[in-house]
């Protein structure tokens, strides 16, 4: 066994030979399809489990096995779980692109290497520590198949002794992940951890000052994805059909669905589904079933991404015209076109806003968390319902694929609501009706479902032009009533959807708007402002589209307004500047990230820095 | 002494309901159009049938055809929806509510164009349907274009000849799993209107592609889908009787030539031999025939397979007898346990 030699580094952060605790990132940069996730995810898990907050971002390439992947884990004591850019700890596996990565790294990182890359020599300035994966592995791990699975495994245990991870946490993370019904796997899987901790605390040296230490920061909490927190979302809100076609980084949502569903929503006595799930043949199909569920009278879904979405936007044309309740999930990836699969952004926004031919409008939430992703789940599938209308939910794959923390999901509260749906006794009682008639004056009509039992109940539903008693017409004004009723109706929306979080410092004089997922690094971006360069901010949360008046008096009240996008373009700012007057329109700075990873503070921050001339 | 006039008693059907109760708008469509005959005979059928007319949902695509479902069953309701995608719109409702008899109405550009793919699935999936297409092998509202269904050599009206050769909707049905195939022609009022009644008595998707000139732009010399081409043409496989469910089976059946399926409503249809010994439980023999008519030019027309016994596509997703559109939210949400279950799983 390999010796190690260190020269003694002084740790960038903190001051020389300092521990830095609770405060660093560890990337592992491992090739695809080589099973590394379980790994990445019990070292994630462990952190949690000790208390302190974490997050795990996974940068994996469009492949089925060969490619290179990164994950990333941030430990933060002060809670900021956006991506960082330095990385503190990196274990490389991979031979493609070990060289890079070391390259990449600030001066007083730690490396894990394993040891025939031979990487010791790249630089100086960084903590080695060379270990012989293959040697490790062979006696815990008989089964030559195995091998290349399991010697992951043993990086947990180095990295658990560097970092000082407690080993009975990995021990509990690694049952959870295994399950009880695969303990054989979790068994081998722990002899290989323990053998590359025993090792490690034999034969290495720490050097590095990064340092985890149990704290009570994550008391309570879950770890979840965001597809998975829709899912719940989904399932808790009462939803009937579900129809989709697979897709990165959406497909999880559905499938993670089928899982519970299977589990909660099976009649006790007969067994059978309370609820339809249908693989389509593609988008058009997938969205055309999901709208004629919502009006047949199912509370109906699908769920996408970019290239989705342009599938279905013919048809969402005709759910905005024909007034036809369905949630599109919009899980977000680097577009235009097929674009970088797996990878993040937020690049459908000013396209949903206002998709299909013709003057369309459509509603979009944006959760910013798995919390709001359940939550706001819920609410989509009640506004769509009251509104008669598609609604979209969108995420990202950042919040949609990544684990994240969260707290536990409160069970609604609200009952279900289902709009406004006439019933044969309502038809008796009222003696008919007009099914685009303004009789609320809020621009929403009544309608019936097919299948009620009454002569007076059919209506028919058409994409041509129509008027209030859904008759075909080609009349000027019966268009021209039609679609400013329908303009009407986006007003109403306007007063019901989610409000933005708005935090007002009075010291302010610039604001800072996001959306999404953005929030994490945007929040820290704030603090890095206050500390590094004594600005103050504010900082309002979109939660939806369209903007509501929170969002006017934010800009009124601060002399620039820093837009945050993960788009090329700024399709958020954009949005805004369809909507304000010049002088609102004036004060809109953006900053704009597209690069395909999840958001970073420092981003942000330079960005702003640079603008403002700090 | 006075005298009332008593009026004459209005003729209704077995529920009650006047044919009046059956019937739509009054059509748009060119006067002579195929499609119009076909409307009237929807009416005839759901009429004659008793079927209440708020079961029915209908569904349409675009084009003339899709246009149609505006003229019959008024009480029923109707989704005229996107270009070639009614498959899926039709699919979508009959999830929300299997309770409901599905009745799509399409053309040749719809089904075998625009919409082939959706067409596809959804004989695939034995989506519990009706699914008429009205089949004239040219685009009527765009002003005579062909369709994929044009034979080769047929021309239009400039004379320009279709080089490319059709899809046989009901060979691609046969083939890939619909449980009720038949060809019609509009011209033919008793055959289309039991062919209508068997496919509302039948379980699982009964595609009828009916042949439905265009008299606007394709009802000439050189079309193979004009009223005179098919009546020199059609090939009747066989006379169709229809009992429905509600009636007793009195006459007994000759022996040899006649063919008694039940139908899963009871009903029965009663399939008469004419020329060739056909039977319409052997897809691999309609398929034959399909191949062995198209050689000779001729319109085949009549049941060509039925199958009775394959599961429908709802019945495969296993759901609860209900519509899923009206289960109350005691049945839809689950208990507040069930979260806190899953929490705990991701603790």
């Amino acid at each position: 066994m390999s010796t190690l030699e260190v020269s003694p580094l002084e740790s960038s952060s903190g001051r020389p030979g300092e521990p830095v605790i609770n405060d660093f990132s560890i990337q592992v940069a491992t090739v695809n399809g080589s099973g590394s996730q379980t790994a990445n995810s019990v070292l994630l898990r462990a952190l949690f489990q000790m208390g302190i907050p974490v997050s795990g971002k996974n940068m994996f390439p469009s492949n089925i096995a060969g490619l290179p992947t990164w994950f990333t884990i941030r430990a933060s004591k002060d809670g900021y779980i956006a991506r960082r850019k330095e990385i503190d700890f990196l274990v490389a596996m991979n031979p493609e692109t070990a060289r890079e990565d070391v390259l990449k790294l600030d001066s007083g990182a730690a490396v894990v290497y394993d040891e025939p890359l031979g990487l010791k020599e790249l630089r100086s300035d960084v903590h080695f520590y060379p270990v012989p994966f293959d040697k490790l592995v062979a006696p815990v791990c008989p089964d030559a198949k195995l091998r290349k699975l399991v010697r992951n495994m043993i990086y947990d245990g180095v990295v658990a002794w560097l970092l000082s991870i407690e080993m009975p946490e990995v021990r509990k993370a690694l049952v959870k992940q295994f399950g009880k019904r695969k303990a054989k796997a979790a068994e081998l899987n722990w002899g290989a951890a323990q053998a590359g901790f025993d090792w490690a605390a034999r034969t290495l040296t720490k050097t590095d000052p990064y340092i985890a230490e149990r704290m009570n920061a994550t008391a309570g909490k879950v770890i979840i994805d965001g597809n998975s927190a829709c899912a719940l979302g989904a399932m808790f809100a009462g939803v009937t059909v579900v129809t989709w076609y697979p897709i990165t980084p959406s497909s999880s949502l559905v499938e993670s669905l089928m899982g519970y569903m299977k589990r909660f929503r099976h009649d006790p006595e007969t067994g059978k589904a309370t609820y339809a799930i249908v693989q389509a043949e593609d988008e058009l199909a997938s969205i055309g079933m999901a709208l004629s569920a919502g009006w047949a009278g199912a509370r109906a879904m699908t769920s996408t991404s970019g290239p989705g979405i342009s599938l279905m936007s013919e048809f969402i044309g005709l759910g905005y015209y024909a007034e036809l309740p369905a949630v599109i999930f919009d899980v977000e990836r680097v577009g235009p076109s097929t674009g970088l699969p797996t990878r993040t952004a937020q690049g459908d926004l000013l396209k949903n806003a206002i998709l299909s031919h013709g003057d369309t409008r459509h509603p979009m939430l944006f959760p910013s968390s798995p919390g709001e992703c359940f939550s706001m789940t819920g609410e989509a599938f009640d506004l769509a319902e009251k509104f008669q209308t598609p609604v979209f939910v969108m995420t990202d794959l950042d919040l949609g694929m990544n684990n994240w923390m969260a707290d536990p999901f409160p069970y609604p509260e609200r009952p279900i609501e289902r709009g406004k749906v006439l019933t044969a006794e309502d038809l008796n009682r009222l003696g008919g009706f007009a099914r685009y008639e303004d009789v609320d004056g809020d621009g929403v009509g009544y309608r019936t479902l097919p299948g009620t039992n009454h002569p007076g109940a059919a209506y028919f539903t058409r994409g041509s032009g129509h008027n209030q008693k859904a008759q075909y017409t080609e009349r000027e004004d019966d268009y021209v009533n039609n679609v400013d009723r329908l303009a009407d109706k986006f007003e109403t929306i306007r007063k019901h959807v989610p409000r933005p979080v708005v935090e007002l410092n009075p010291k302010a004089t610039i604001g800072l708007v996001a959306a999404g997922s953005s929030d994490y690094a945007v929040r820290e971006s704030a603090d890095q402002l206050r500390r590094e360069y004594d600005t103050e901010t504010s900082y309002l949360r979109l939660r939806a589209y369209p903007f509501t008046q929170e969002l006017t008096d934010f800009i009124r009240r601060h002399e620039k307004v820093y837009v945050v996008d993960q788009n090329r373009d700024g399709q958020l700012v954009a949005l805004m500047r369809l909507e304000f007057e010049a002088e609102l329109i004036a004060r809109l700075c953006s900053v704009r990230y597209y690069g395909g990873l999840p958001l970073d503070a420092r981003t942000v921050t330079d960005e702003v820095v640079r603008q403002e001339g700090l | 002494m006075s005298t009332t006039v008593t009026p004459p008693p209005k003729k209704v059907n077995r529920i009650g309901l006047e044919v009046l109760n059956y019937k739509g708008s009054k059509t748009t469509l060119c006067a002579g159009c195929g499609h119009n005959s076909i409307s009237e005979r929807v009416v005839e059928a759901f009429y004659e049938l008793g079927v209440e007319p708020w079961k029915v949902a209908k569904f349409s695509g675009i084009g003339c055809s899709s246009k149609s479902p505006a003229y019959f069953l008024g009480q029923s309701h109707g989704f005229n929806s996107v270009h070639g995608r009614m498959p899926s719109v039709a699919t979508g409702a009959m999830l929300a509510n299997r309770n409901l008899i599905g009745l799509g109405v399409t053309g040749d550009g719809d089904t075998a164009s625009i919409g082939i793919g959706q067409f596809m699935h959804m004989v695939r999936r034995n989506v519990p349907l009706i699914y008429i297409i009205e089949d004239n092998g040219v685009y009527g509202l765009t002003k005579g274009q062909f369709s994929a269904t044009a034979d080769v050599g047929s021309t239009l009206k400039t004379g320009a000849a279709n080089e490319l050769p059709p899809f046989d909707c009901c060979a691609l049905a046969l083939k890939w799993g619909a449980t009720f195939v038949a060809r019609s022609f509009s011209g033919d009022k008793k055959q289309l209107q039991i062919l209508l009644k068997a496919a509302i008595a039948h379980k699982g998707l009964a595609v009828i592609d009916v042949i439905s000139p265009c008299v606007t732009f394709n009802d000439h010399d050189g079309s193979t889908k004009s009223y005179a081409y098919v009546k020199d043409h059609e090939e009747a496989l066989h006379e169709l009787d229809f009992v429905p469910f509600y009636e007793e089976i009195s006459v007994e059946i000759p022996e040899g030539q006649v063919r008694d399926v039940e139908l899963h409503d009871g009903s029965h249809l009663r399939i008469r031999k004419v020329g060739r010994d056909f039977d319409p439980t052997d897809r691999l023999a309609a398929l034959s025939a399909l191949e062995e008519a198209e050689a000779k030019g001729e319109v085949l027309t009549g049941v060509l397979y039925l199958n009775t016994s394959k599961p429908t596509f709802l019945e495969l997703l296993n759901m609860v007898e209900e519509p899923l559109a009206t289960l109350p939210e005691s049945r839809v949400r689950p208990p507040a346990a069930a979260l806190h279950e899953v929490m705990e799983e991701l603790r």
